[in-house]
C-alpha cells in the first residue's frame, strides 16, 4: 500500500513538473497576451486550454503560475533543510546554552503562523518571490532542527561517535558516516509536507489577494479571478484548482502514510 | 519529567521569545517603509495638512529619530514590553482597543470550529482505531489523505460553490447572523477533524492492541466500560497535546478564511493592516496570535498533567 501510493505520487509531481517544465516551449501566445474577443473561450491551436476572462491563454498561464509555485517551495524547503539541518547537528554536538538557545528560538518561531511571517516578510523585502521565500523558510528550518537534533543527540553520546574521534576522524566524516544515516530516512517525508506547505500558502495568499501581484500568473490568484464567471468557463476555472490539488496531493503520497 | 514550574517557565520564556522575533521583525518593517519617519508620524499626529517640516523636527527631536537604528530599537522593544503597541495608522485608534474588538469575532469563528472538529474527528478515529483494517478504517484513510492535499481557501471555495451557491443553504460571506458563522466554521473545522482522527486513530488502535486492554476485557468488562476507563484516558492527553500544537494551522486558517468569508477577526485585520502597511496593527495581530497560542498550549499543558498524572507528553 504504502510503496505503491508513494509510486503514485511521483507519478503525479513527475507529470507537473514535466508540464511546468516543456510546455512553456510549444506555446506562442505567453501568458501575458491579452484578446478580449476571445475571452473565456474554449480550446484553440494557440491555447489548447482555452482563454481566461481576459483572453490569455490558460495553458501559458497554468504552466507559468506551475513554475512560479515550484521554484519558491522548492528553493524555501531546500533552505529550511540546510539551515535546520546544520543548527540541529550543532545543537545536538556543542550542547549547553547553544542548544538550549537555539531550542528557545524554534520554540518561539514555532507559535508563529508561516503566513503571517511570510505576510511580514512581505513588507520587509522588495519582492513577493523573496518574502515567501525567506518567510516560508524562516518557518519551516524548525522542523528540520527539530528532526535532526533528536537524532543526532541519540547517536552523539554512543560509542561510534567516540571510537570515530578518538580515530581522530574529523567532525565532517562524523556527520557525513554517522550522523546523516540517521537524519536521511525522516528527510523525504519532511521535505514533502514543507514543499507541500509552501505551495499551498503561495496559492492561499494568491487567493486573498496578497500574495504575488497581479499579471504575474499564479495558481491562487487564478482562481479568484477567474471565480466570477465558473458558470460560463467552469473548466477555466477547474485547470488552477485542480493543478493546485495533484500537486498537493503527489507530495503528501511522496510523504507517506503517516498523517 | 518537568513539574508544573518548569512547564510554566518554559511557556514564559517562549512568551517573550515570541514577543522579541514579533518586535524584531516589525521593527524591520518599519525600517523599510519609504519616506522620512518624522514626516509619517507627523501626519499621523496632526493630520496630513498641518503637516510642516516644523513640526516634523519637533517629531524628530522628541522620538529621537536621529539617534540611530540601535537606540530606536531599544525604544521600540521598551514600549512593547510595556503593552504599549501604538495607534493604527489608518484609524487612529489604540491597537490594543482595535484588537479587543476583533479577538471576539475570531474567538467566536475558533470555538465553534473547534466543537465541531472535535463532534467528527476524535470520535470517528476512536471508532476506526477499535477496528483497524476496517471498513471504516480504510474509508477514513483516503478522506483524511484527501483533506489534507485540500488547502483551506480551496475547501472553502468548494463549500461556498457546493452549499451556498448551488443548493442556497447557507449565506456565503457575512456577519451578524447565527447561520453566517457555519461555513466559515465548517472550513476550518474539517482540516482540524482530519488531523485529529488520524491521531486517535493511532492512538485508540494502540491502545486496543495492548495488554492492559486485553486482561479488562477478559475480567470481564464490557466493551463500553473498557473504552470509558482504560481507552479514552490514555488516548486524551496525547491527543490535548496534538491538538494544542495545531492551534498555529488554526490561526494561519483564521488568516485566510476569515478574509474570504468576510469574517471582521484578527486575521482580517491582519491582511487588511499589511495591505495599508499599517505596522502597528501588523505587530499588535502578530503578537495576539503568537501570545494565543503560547497561552493555550500552557492552558493545555495543564489540562494533559491533570488528565495524566505520570506526565507522558506526545
Amino acid at each position: 500500500m504504502s510503496l505503491r501510493s508513494d509510486r503514485i505520487g511521483w507519478a503525479l509531481l513527475l507529470a507537473v513538473i514535466g508540464f511546468a517544465l516543456l510546455a512553456p516551449a510549444f506555446d506562442q501566445t505567453g501568458p501575458l497576451k491579452q484578446s478580449l474577443l476571445k475571452a473565456l473561450a474554449g480550446p484553440d491551436a494557440a491555447a489548447p486550454f482555452g482563454y481566461d476572462h481576459l483572453g490569455r491563454s490558460l495553458f501559458s498561464r497554468l504552466a507559468h503560475a506551475l513554475r512560479l509555485s515550484l521554484t519558491i517551495a522548492f528553493a524555501a524547503t531546500a533552505t529550511a533543510a540546510v539551515v535546520g539541518i546544520g543548527l540541529g547537528v550543532l545543537a545536538a554536538w556543542r550542547g549547553g546554552w547553544i542548544d538550549r538557545a537555539l531550542g528557545l528560538v524554534a520554540d518561539s518561531v514555532l507559535a508563529l503562523p508561516a503566513l503571517l511571517m511570510v505576510l511580514m516578510m512581505g513588507v520587509i523585502l522588495p519582492g513577493m518571490g523573496a518574502a515567501f521565500w525567506a518567510g516560508i523558510a524562516a518557518v519551516q528550518w524548525i522542523e528540520f532542527f527539530r528532526l535532526t537534533r533528536r537524532a543526532c543527540r541519540a547517536v552523539m553520546d554512543g560509542p561510534a561517535v567516540e571510537a570515530a574521534r578518538i580515530q581522530g576522524f574529523g567532525p565532517a566524516w562524523i556527520f557525513r558516516r554517522i550522523l546523516w544515516p540517521e537524519i536521511g530516512p525522516v528527510l523525504r517525508t519532511a521535505m514533502a509536507f514543507g514543499v507541500a506547505g509552501a505551495i499551498a500558502a503561495i496559492a492561499a495568499l494568491g487567493f486573498v489577494s496578497v500574495g504575488v501581484p497581479a499579471p504575474t500568473p499564479e495558481l491562487g490568484q487564478m482562481m479568484v479571478e477567474l471565480l466570477p464567471s465558473w458558470r460560463e468557463a467552469p473548466v477555466a476555472v477547474a485547470q488552477p484548482v485542480a493543478a493546485c490539488f495533484v500537486l498537493l496531493l503527489s507530495l503528501n503520497l511522496i510523504a507517506g502514510g503517516r498523517a | 519529567m518537568r513539574g508544573l514550574t518548569g512547564i510554566l517557565a518554559f511557556r514564559l520564556a517562549q512568551a517573550a521569545g515570541v514577543a522579541l522575533v514579533v518586535g524584531v521583525m516589525s521593527f524591520l518593517m518599519i525600517q523599510a517603509m519609504p519616506g522620512d519617519a518624522a514626516y509619517r508620524i507627523a501626519a499621523a499626529r496632526y493630520g496630513y495638512d498641518m503637516v510642516s517640516s516644523q513640526a516634523a523636527d519637533a517629531v524628530r527631536a522628541e522620538l529621537n529619530l536621529d539617534a540611530g537604528a540601535l537606540a530606536q530599537f531599544g525604544g521600540w522593544i521598551a514600549d512593547l514590553l510595556r503593552f504599549d503597541l501604538g495607534r493604527s495608522v489608518v484609524s487612529g485608534e489604540p491597537v490594543a482597543h482595535e484588537i479587543a474588538h476583533q479577538l471576539g469575532a475570531t474567538l467566536h469563528l475558533s470555538v465553534v470550529a473547534l466543537l465541531i472538529a472535535l463532534l467528527i474527528g476524535p470520535p470517528l478515529g476512536v471508532l476506526a482505531g477499535l477496528r483497524a483494517g476496517g471498513l471504516l478504517d480504510r474509508v477514513l484513510l483516503v478522506a483524511a489523505a484527501g483533506l489534507r492535499a485540500m488547502p483551506q481557501f480551496l475547501l472553502g471555495l468548494v463549500l461556498i460553490v457546493a452549499l451556498a451557491v448551488e443548493a442556497g443553504l447557507l449565506p456565503s460571506a457575512g456577519h451578524g447572523r447565527a447561520a453566517h458563522v457555519v461555513l466559515p466554521a465548517l472550513t476550518l473545522a474539517l482540516g482540524l477533524a482530519a488531523g485529529s482522527a488520524r491521531i486517535a486513530r493511532d492512538l485508540m488502535a494502540g491502545i486496543a492492541a495492548s495488554q492492559h486492554y486485553a486482561f479488562a476485557r477478559m475480567k470481564g468488562l464490557s466493551d463500553g466500560q473498557v473504552l470509558r476507563h482504560h481507552g479514552l484516558r490514555n488516548i486524551a492527553a496525547p491527543l490535548l497535546t496534538y491538538l494544542g500544537l495545531q492551534f498555529v494551522f488554526l490561526a494561519e486558517g483564521v488568516v485566510v478564511v476569515e478574509t474570504i468569508f468576510g469574517w471582521p477577526g484578527i486575521g482580517h485585520a491582519l491582511i487588511h493592516a499589511v495591505f495599508h502597511r499599517d505596522v502597528p496593527m501588523v505587530q499588535g495581530t502578530a503578537l495576539v496570535m503568537g501570545l494565543g497560542f503560547v497561552v493555550l498550549n500552557a492552558l493545555i499543558d495543564l489540562a494533559a498533567g491533570r488528565i495524566d498524572p505520570r506526565g507522558v507528553t506526545a
